[in-house]
């Protein structure tokens, strides 16, 4: 569909807050036409993140570059960023709150906003104030779409929505993606849902990328090998493959592993599932990252860095 | 066609997506010519990521049962019906019997579930990957 022409690029990117660095030297490459979670725990840098690629917050250092423009000067219209607090006026009608959309935005789309907002039975008189989060989030969402955007970014869409709403406005979300084509990038604590909506990853931890990639990929390189305990610790034949984490129970062994040529010796190996891949990442912060073929930023794309440094 | 994707089986939305499929090829639910929901609508439907239903219409395309057709959608090339696979089969027959002998000899589902995986095992051990997929674990 899209033969991997880069949505986002980020290179080296950081983030200097008054506390501290909230990014350090992110480097990774989301392809357009993909739907990509981004996970990490509270504080790891998601917003900030999503900010940069908004064009909300400028970086401390490094660049990060939308559909192949430069840094700095993609078009603006092409992105739509949904913030956690979904910013609205309370005092606004729905159908107020659309037209505001209208008026600041030269690519709006009233009809597909007018048929997001419709699907959920909101009433296009009601004032924001009055809705129910699912609604807001639902008004929010038709406010970023009806921007006809390349690239939404969600901060953490899913937030206090109960279950019939999540699926409804995820629903949307997916096939409004179908139609069009959309990049998302879409921060969620929810691990147990990313596997059927995300199709790619981004995983931050301490400000770092520990992981990017298609999920797909990022699945098959690693196993889970299980097995009865030998001795202290794991099996030896175990010990040249990369480990990711290992656990232990009574006699039990539980190791995720990037196996690095055919597994062999005891136990039992396995592919991991999602949740469990992710978090055996969250929880070894000393595991090494991972970032597959596709996510990797080439080496000649890094010429924004030295422009921007030359400048 | 929708599809009835469940989250907590563990078993990837894509693999569901080919199985139900297969299945609705087996019963006759869709039969050659019919087109298959869009990626749209199932993603609408089922919150399903657009791309997970195009990758499991690709796996569907490569076994040669169904094909896309520009600007129309996915369609259906041949059917997985068998005459005699059917509900109203001699074979059928057979089984509805047999297994009314193995619940008169006292056997609970589970041990019938486990003759039935052996002698299955047994028989198709060498086989093709419809093997696989008749047994429910696909070993994709």
């Amino acid at each position: 569909m899209h033969a991997g022409e880069p949505a986002l690029e980020a290179h080296g990117l950081g983030m200097r807050h008054r506390r501290g660095w909230a990014l350090r030297d992110c480097s990774f490459r989301l392809p357009a036409g993909r739907i990509c979670g981004l996970v990490g725990p509270n504080g790891a840098g998601k917003t900030t993140l999503l900010s940069i690629a908004a064009q909300v917050l400028e970086p401390t250092r490094g660049t990060l570059s939308l559909f192949g423009a430069a840094p700095g000067a993609a078009d603006p219209g092409r992105t739509a960023f949904l913030a956690q607090e979904q910013p609205l006026f309370r005092g606004f009608t729905v159908a107020e709150t659309l037209r505001l959309g209208r008026e600041l935005n030269p690519r709006w789309d009233q009809r597909a906003a007018e048929d997001v907002v419709r699907a959920g039975d909101v009433p296009l008189d009601a004032k924001v104030g009055t809705l129910s989060g699912g609604q807001r989030t639902r008004v929010a969402l038709a406010l970023a779409l009806g921007k006809r955007p390349d690239l939404l970014l969600l901060d953490e869409p899913m937030a206090n929505l109960d279950p019939v709403a999540r699926k409804e406005l995820m629903g949307t979300l997916l096939g409004e993606a179908a139609e069009r084509g959309t990049t998302v990038l879409m921060s969620t604590h929810v691990l147990a849902e990313l596997e059927d909506l995300c199709d790619y990853l981004v995983v931050l931890s301490g400000g770092e990328v520990r992981l990017a990639g298609d999920v797909d990929e990022l699945l098959s390189v690693h196993t889970v090998v299980t097995g009865a305990k030998e001795g202290e610790g794991l099996p030896a034949s175990l010990a040249h493959h990369p480990l990711v984490e290992s656990r232990f129970s009574g006699r039990q062994f539980t190791a995720l592993i990037r196996p690095d040529g055919p597994v062999t010796g005891p136990g039992e190996a396995d592919d991991p599932g999602l949740e469990e891949l992710l978090l055996a990442y969250l929880r070894s912060p000393e595991a090494p990252p991972l970032i597959t073929p596709t996510a990797q930023v080439r080496a000649q794309d890094q010429a924004y860095d030295t422009r921007t440094v030359a400048a | 066609m929708e599809f009835r994707i469940d989250r907590r089986n563990g078993v990837p939305a894509f693999q569901q997506i080919v199985q139900q499929t297969k299945q609705a090829l087996r019963l006759g639910v869709l039969v050659p010519g019919d087109r298959l929901p869009t990626a749209k609508v199932v993603a609408e439907v089922s919150a399903v990521n657009p791309n997970t239903t195009l990758k499991a219409y690709r796996e569907l395309e490569r076994e040669g049962l169904v094909e896309p057709r520009p600007g129309q959608g996915t369609f259906v090339r041949r059917t997985l019906a068998r005459p005699s696979a059917g509900t109203d089969s001699p074979l059928y027959g057979e089984l509805v019997a047999w297994m009314s002998r193995a619940a008169g000899a006292g056997l609970e589902q589970e041990d019938v579930a486990a003759l039935v995986a052996s002698a299955m095992e047994k028989q198709y051990a060498t086989g093709t990957a419809t093997a696989a997929t008749t047994t429910g674990s696909t070993g994709e």
